[in-house]
């Protein structure tokens, strides 16, 4: 696994929990997943490279489009939805956050910390950020809704999302000191207000 | 990021192939309520039965196929399998893999028991007296032949189209005989439109005088209008909108101008009479009005209140559903059905999209995002 967030991920999930990869990609979550916990999952992908890719990795996965919101699944389907390096993609955001949460128990959510200090100082040098975590230019960039880790902690409020774990690194490590200045990439668990 | 394979490295044929028969004198109860006596079913079989019996994989073939599924006949080397592009040595359902068997359903006319067989209660043809056939008695027939060959249970059953519903009912008669179902351009029942077409083409070949009724056999005639006509309809939905604009825009035949007059103006005229003519020469009406009805009387989930994720809980195979953007006769969104039915019974499932433009008939297309994920799904098949 190359992605920094994979590993805390599968940390956080209970062996034999169902699982549902919003933006699965390749699968390689999906596979790490039943390999190190058994737990059986989905992954959703758009992509044809990606579906073909979790074919080959023997991963289930659904060609769909998240924008289209998650009506596939019922409520209460999954113990864990994940939404990895995805949600800076998404357009629908505040949709699919609370379509996560109707269809999981819990959900887990990585992004690319638009907080840390290279990004702030190219903004502040006059560039649009571009870095190993955003390695797009402004003009081909996927990304649409890039935030940090504060703006996110903002949303989950305003959403009456709970934040069960923060989990913020850089470069494999998790950071405390600063985290919004000082990491990278942040991982959130997240559940259901209460009620 | 893997790219697709290419289409060229799926090359190799299964060579010469004989078409085989099973003969079966065990009485068969079908839906209908009718019994049939005793019944033939045409079959043909490449690569080899592994010793553990494991690697078998039925094929099941839409409306007007057959069992010759691939490889092609030695006094006919240009009838080809009509789904040679999938299978063979090397390709996406690899025959040095897999012992990959095509059936000709029952009532249909390429050597299965049908219409124009003979009755043997009368000793004439069954014409119009042949009972209706649905797709749980097809699947029904598909399992005695399946004991005939001494395979308990296939590694997968693939069928396009009505073949796609096919391989859905064996998940459902026979969940312990089938461990992937591959569904593709499928719908888990008929809409009003999809039925509507189907009474018309069976309007088409009823009303032609000709069809006596069914009994046509031995007045020594063939309703050809009413099939040609039904052809005709049947293309059309087989083809989206945007590829035969593709492929016949409005280009006049053999003149520049319109001729003023009901002969042939268009390509697409000239096209759709000479699929119609040709498919008049080798159809048998008896076998199309049959195989209309079981396509408009499937439906799984109407033992189950409409439930069609209820009729899924029986089922244990793992499936594979493929659906294409531009198929307007079985929609996508007909095959997200399935494949929601299918989460909700927390059945393991993968679902492929394809965003191709041929329509329907896409399924017998050699794209090579689809034939990929077909490789790929049938090389994790453990045997």
């Amino acid at each position: 696994m190359t992605r920094p967030d994979l590993e805390p991920i599968v940390r956080w999930i209970s062996p034999g929990a169902r699982v549902l990869d919003l933006g699965c990609g390749d699968g390689s979550l999906l596979k790490e997943l039943w390999q190190a916990k058994r737990a059986p999952g989905y992954g959703v992908e758009i992509d044809d490279a990606g579906v073909l890719a979790c074919l080959r990795n023997d991963v289930n996965v659904l060609q769909m489009d998240l924008e289209g919101g998650l009506s596939a699944f019922r409520d209460d389907s999954f113990d864990c939805v994940i939404l990895s390096e995805t949600l800076q993609t998404i357009r629908r955001t505040e949709q699919l956050m609370r379509e996560m949460l109707r269809v999981g128990r819990e959900a887990i959510v990585s992004f690319p910390n638009f907080g840390y200090w290279r990004a702030r100082l190219q903004v502040f040098l006059g560039n649009m950020p571009v870095s190993p975590e955003l390695p797009y230019q402004w003009y081909d960039t996927p990304n649409v809704h890039l935030c940090t880790v504060r703006d996110f902690e903002d949303f989950s409020r305003r959403l009456g999302i709970r934040v069960l774990e923060r989990l913020v690194l850089h470069e494999a490590r998790a950071v405390s000191l600063l985290p919004n200045l000082l990491g990278s990439v942040a991982v959130f668990r997240l559940g259901r207000a209460r009620a | 990021m893997n790219a697709p394979q290419s289409p060229q490295s799926f090359a190799g044929s299964v060579g010469v192939v004989q078409a085989k028969k099973a003969w079966f004198d065990t009485p068969l109860a079908l839906k209908s309520g009718a019994l049939l006596p005793q019944f033939e079913l045409a079959y043909e079989t490449y690569g080899e039965l592994n010793a553990a019996r494991s690697n078998a994989v039925l094929v099941c073939h839409a409306l007007n196929a057959s069992h010759h599924v691939a490889g092609y006949y030695a006094d006919e080397p240009s009838n080809v399998g009509w789904w040679d592009n999938l299978v063979g040595p090397g390709k996406p359902l690899d025959t040095r893999r897999f012992f990959v068997i095509g059936n000709n359903y029952l009532g249909s006319c390429f050597g299965s028991t049908g219409p124009a067989s003979t009755n043997p209660a009368t000793g004439k043809p069954w014409g119009a007296d042949f009972p209706l056939v649905t797709v749980e008695d097809w699947v029904a027939a598909q399992a005695r032949l399946a004991d005939h060959l001494g395979i308990e249970r296939f590694a997968a059953v693939i069928g396009g189209s009505l073949g796609a519903m096919q391989a859905l009912q064996w998940t459902l008669s026979f969940p312990q005989r089938v461990r992937h179902s591959i569904v593709i351009a499928a719908t888990p029942r008929l809409s009003a439109q999809n039925i509507a077409f189907n009474e018309v083409a069976r309007q088409a070949i009823m009303t032609d005088p000709d069809f006596h009724d069914g009994h046509y056999y031995e007045k020594g005639v063939v309703p050809r209008r009413g099939l040609r006509i039904a052809r005709m309809i049947g293309h059309i939905t087989y083809l989206s909108d945007s590829a035969m604009m593709e492929k016949f825009g409005r280009a006049l035949r053999g003149k520049n101008e319109p001729g003023f007059a009901f002969d042939i103006d268009f390509e697409i005229e000239s096209y759709l009479r000479h699929q119609g003519d040709k498919f008049a020469a080798y159809f048998d009406a008896n076998t199309y009005l049959r195989i209309t009805k079981a396509l408009d009387y499937y439906d799984p989930a109407a033992g189950y209140g409409g439930d069609l994720a209820k009729a899924f809980e029986r089922a244990s195979a793992g499936f594979l559903v493929v659906s294409f953007t531009s198929d307007w006769r079985f929609r996508s969104q007909r095959s997200r059905e399935i494949v929601r039915a299918l989460l909700d019974a927390r059945k393991i499932v993968s679902y492929l999209e394809i965003d191709a433009p041929q329509g329907h008939d896409a399924f017998l297309m050699d794209d090579p995002r689809y034939h990929g994920a077909l490789a790929a799904y049938f090389g994790n098949i453990a045997l």
